[in-house]
C-alpha cells in the first residue's frame, strides 16, 4: 500500500510541476516559439490575467468566468500592443527584447503606482483530500487538468480550424500567404493576442494560489523561457514533452534534497538538453520523423 | 556630436551655479539619506518604512527641527536590488553628503552597502529585524535580533506544542544564520530538528515542500520566508490542509500575510514582533491614528515601519545631545548608555556595546479568522548576544558580522 501512496505522491508532484511549466509556457510558446518575438513582457500578461480575474472574483463573478475574463482582457491588451509596438519590429527580433522589456517595466511599475503594493487574494477553492498520510489540494488537480485541456484546445485550434491553418501559413511564409489573399496583419495580431490570452489564463488559474503583487510575473518567466527554449518551435512536440521532462526532474530532486536541488536540477537539465539538442526537443523529433 | 557635447556643457554651465546656490541656502538643514525598496519584490514590507521616516520628519520639523535645524530627506528607491543599494549609498555619501543614512531591508542588501559606509566612514541606521551579529561602529541597528525574537519564541512553541521542529527558510544570509539560531535554541531546550529546507528567493511553488513537511511530521514549523514570491507558501499549505503550528520572526510582523491572504491559511501562526498595528496599548493606538491621518491608504503598519519612525527620533536625540552631526560626537552620546525613546511599542534603548536596540517583544498569534491576539509580552528584551560574546564597539570596531558558530574573538 505504501508503494501505491508514494507512487501517487510522485505522480501528483510531477503533474503539479508539469502543469505549472505548461501553463506558464503556452503563451510564450505561441509568441516566442512560433512567431519569434522574444517577449519579455510575458510575465506582465500573466500579471494582467491574475489581477483582472482576482478583481472580478472580489466583485462576485464565479471563478471560472473570472479566469476567462482575465484571459480575455490579457488577450485584448496583447492585440493592442501588437498593433502599436510589436508589429513594427517583426524584422528586428533583437529590438523586440528592448521594446517588450520596456513594456514589462512600465506595466510592473504602473501597477504598483495605481493599484498599490499588493492585492488581497481570493483563497484557493475546493479544499483538500487525503491519500495515505498525505493531504493534497484539490485545486492542484484542477490545474493539471487545465494544463492538459489547454494543450488539447491549442492542438485543435492549430490543426483543425481555418485560423490555425492561416496562422501557420502566415508565420512560415508570410509573403506567399499574403499573395494568396490572407490578411496577414490580422493573423499576426490574432496570434499574438492568443499568446497573451494564454498567459492571462495562466495568471488567472494561479492567482488563487499565489501572492498578488506587481512583480508576480517574474515567478513564471524563467520557467516559461526555459521550457520554450528546450522545447523548440512546436508547442505539442516541444513544450509539452519539455514540461514533462523538467517536471519529473524537478519533482524528484525537490523531494530528495529540497527546493534548491530542484531548481539546480531543472537548470542543469536545460543545459544538457540544449547541448545535445540545439534545436530543442521538437527539432529533434521532427528531424527523426523526416 | 561635438555640438551635442557643447550644448550639454552649456546646459551644465547654466545649471551648476543654481545647484551651488541651492546648497548654500540649505546649509543649515540636517540631511538624512533614505534608501528603501519602494518597488520590486520587497516593496510590500518596506514602503511603510519610508512613510514612517516621513511622518517622524514632518512632526520633528513642525516642532522646530533638530536643534533648530530642519531635517531634510534624500529618498531613493532601491528597487529590491542589491546593486542599487551600492550605487545610491555612494551617491548619498559622496554627492548628497548626507549626515546619516537610513537603509536596507534584506540582509543581502545591508551586507552589500555596509563596506561602502565603512569606506566613506558614513553613519547608517539599519531599521530592520535581521539575523544579528553585525558589530560595526558605523551602524546603528534598531530592528530586533534573534536573541530577542527566537529566545522567546522557540521555547514557548516547544513547551506548548512539542519537541519536533522543522524549519523552512529563505536561502541567503538571513535565512541560513537565523536557521542556525533556531537549531541551537531547539537543541538547548531539549527539542529535535526533524527537517530543514532552504528555499531560493523567488520560488513560488511549494507543493513538494508541503509534502516533505508532512513526511517529517513536525510539532512546530518555523517559517523564515522572505519576499512576496515565497509568501505564496501559506496559501498553498492552507489549500493542502497542512495544519502544523507555525512560528516566525519575519512573517506577520513584516509582510502582514494575515491581511493579504484569505483566512484561515495563516491560522495558528505565532510570530515574535517588536511592533505591529494590532498592539493594543494607548501609545500604539495614538500612533496608528496619526499615521492614518497622514497616510490614509496605508495597508499595514509593520514593525519595520515603527522602527524607522522611532529611529528618526533617536537620531534627533543623539544629535541634540551631541550638539553635532559628527559620528564620533554622536557615539560619545551612545556610549553613555541612556539613549532611549518612548516608542509606540514601549521604551527602547540603544546598547552602547553593539549599537543595537532593546525592544518590547510581543508574541502575536494569528487566529482562525486571521485576527491577532497577544498571548505573551516580554518587556525590555536586550540585544545581549553580541555584547556577551565579545563585541564592544567602545573598545574596538571590527566592522564584521558574527554568527553563533563564528563568534567575535574576545582577546582584542
Amino acid at each position: 500500500m505504501d508503494v501505491l501512496y508514494s507512487t501517487f505522491s510522485f505522480l501528483y508532484q510531477s503533474g503539479d510541476a508539469f502543469a505549472f511549466l505548461v501553463l506558464s509556457a503556452c503563451g510564450l510558446a505561441v509568441i516566442f516559439g512560433m512567431m519569434g518575438v522574444i517577449n519579455l513582457a510575458h510575465g506582465e500578461f500573466i500579471l494582467c490575467g491574475a489581477y483582472v480575474s482576482t478583481s472580478a472574483t472580489h466583485m462576485g463573478l464565479p471563478l471560472p468566468l473570472a479566469i476567462a475574463l482575465g484571459a480575455g482582457v490579457a488577450g485584448l491588451i496583447g492585440m493592442l500592443l501588437e498593433r502599436l509596438i510589436v508589429r513594427h519590429l517583426y524584422l528586428r527580433p533583437l529590438d523586440t527584447i528592448v521594446a517588450t522589456w520596456g513594456i514589462s517595466m512600465i506595466a510592473t511599475q504602473g501597477t504598483l503606482i495605481v493599484l498599490g503594493s499588493t492585492m488581497q487574494g481570493t483563497g484557493t477553492p475546493f479544499g483538500s483530500f487525503m491519500v495515505g498520510n498525505y493531504s493534497y489540494s484539490v485545486y492542484r488537480i484542477v490545474l493539471m487538468g487545465m494544463a492538459l485541456a489547454t494543450l488539447a484546445a491549442l492542438w485543435l485550434v492549430f490543426t483543425r480550424t481555418r485560423f490555425g491553418v492561416l496562422a501557420r501559413a502566415t508565420i512560415q511564409v508570410p509573403h506567399i500567404a499574403q499573395a494568396l489573399g490572407v490578411n496577414t496583419g490580422l493573423i499576426y495580431s490574432l496570434t499574438f493576442g492568443l499568446g497573451a490570452a494564454l498567459a492571462g489564463l495562466a495568471g488567472g488559474l494561479y492567482a488563487p494560489t499565489m501572492t498578488l503583487v506587481p512583480t508576480m510575473g517574474s515567478a513564471f518567466i524563467v520557467e516559461a523561457f526555459v521550457t520554450v527554449v528546450i522545447g523548440g518551435a512546436d508547442i505539442f512536440l516541444g513544450t509539452a514533452p519539455a514540461a514533462a521532462i523538467l517536471g519529473v526532474v524537478k519533482a524528484a530532486l525537490t523531494s530528495w534534497q529540497g527546493q534548491l536541488a530542484g531548481q539546480i536540477g531543472m537548470l542543469l537539465a536545460v543545459i544538457i538538453v540544449i547541448r545535445i539538442l540545439p534545436r530543442g526537443i521538437s527539432g529533434w523529433i521532427l528531424k527523426e520523423r523526416a | 556630436m561635438a555640438r551635442h557635447v557643447i550644448s550639454t556643457l552649456a546646459v551644465l554651465g547654466i545649471l551648476l551655479p543654481f545647484s551651488g546656490l541651492a546648497v548654500a541656502q540649505e546649509k543649515t538643514s540636517i540631511k538624512l539619506g533614505v534608501l528603501e525598496d519602494q518597488s520590486g519584490d520587497f516593496a510590500v514590507a518596506t514602503i511603510g518604512k519610508v512613510h514612517g521616516i516621513q511622518l517622524a520628519t514632518e512632526e520633528i520639523n513642525a516642532a522646530g527641527g533638530i536643534d533648530g535645524r530642519p531635517l531634510e530627506l534624500v529618498i531613493y528607491d532601491t528597487q529590491s536590488d542589491n546593486t542599487r543599494y551600492q550605487e545610491f549609498m555612494r551617491r548619498v555619501l559622496q554627492r548628497d553628503k548626507v549626515d546619516a543614512v537610513f537603509a536596507g531591508f534584506s540582509s543581502a542588501s545591508r551586507e552589500a552597502y555596509r563596506p561602502i559606509v565603512n569606506q566613506f566612514d558614513g553613519f547608517a541606521f539599519y531599521n530592520n529585524q535581521y539575523e544579528g551579529g553585525v558589530c560595526d561602529a558605523n551602524m546603528v541597528v534598531t530592528g530586533a535580533v534573534p536573541e530577542q525574537q527566537f529566545s522567546t519564541l522557540i521555547p514557548y512553541m516547544i513547551e506548548k506544542y512539542g519537541k519536533k521542529v522543522y524549519t523552512i527558510a529563505a536561502d541567503y544570509n538571513f535565512g541560513q544564520i537565523s536557521a542556525e539560531w533556531v537549531r541551537n535554541i531547539v537543541k538547548e531546550h531539549g527539542g529535535e530538528m526533524v527537517g530543514e529546507e532552504f528555499i531560493p528567493l523567488g520560488v513560488s511553488q511549494f507543493s513538494q515542500t508541503i509534502q516533505n513537511i508532512q513526511t517529517a511530521k513536525p510539532d512546530v514549523l518555523v517559517t523564515l520566508l522572505v519576499g512576496t514570491a515565497q509568501a505564496s507558501y501559506y496559501e498553498q499549505a492552507g489549500a493542502a490542509s497542512l495544519k502544523v503550528p507555525m512560528a516566525s520572526s519575519v512573517n506577520v510582523g513584516q509582510g502582514y500575510e494575515h491581511k493579504r491572504f484569505k483566512a484561515p491559511s495563516l491560522a495558528n501562526m505565532y510570530a515574535t514582533v517588536n511592533y505591529i498595528e494590532e498592539v493594543d496599548t494607548p501609545a500604539s493606538k495614538a500612533f496608528v491614528e496619526k499615521w492614518h491621518k497622514k497616510f490614509p491608504n496605508e495597508p499595514y503598519i509593520n514593525q519595520e515601519a515603527e522602527n524607522s519612525y522611532s529611529a528618526v527620533y533617536l537620531y534627533k536625540q543623539m544629535v541634540e545631545r551631541a550638539k553635532s552631526t559628527k559620528r564620533d560626537d554622536i557615539r560619545k552620546v551612545i556610549a553613555q548608555g541612556d539613549v532611549c525613546f518612548d516608542a509606540p511599542e514601549g521604551k527602547v534603548c540603544i546598547d552602547p556595546k553593539s549599537q543595537h536596540m532593546s525592544h518590547t517583544i510581543y508574541l502575536a498569534h494569528v487566529g482562525e479568522d486571521h485576527t491577532i491576539d497577544f498571548p505573551k509580552v516580554w518587556q525590555d528584551v536586550k540585544p545581549y548576544w553580541l555584547g556577551d560574546s565579545g563585541c564592544d564597539l567602545m573598545k574596538s570596531d571590527p566592522s564584521a558580522q558574527y554568527t553563533p558558530s563564528n563568534p567575535p574573538v574576545a582577546t582584542k
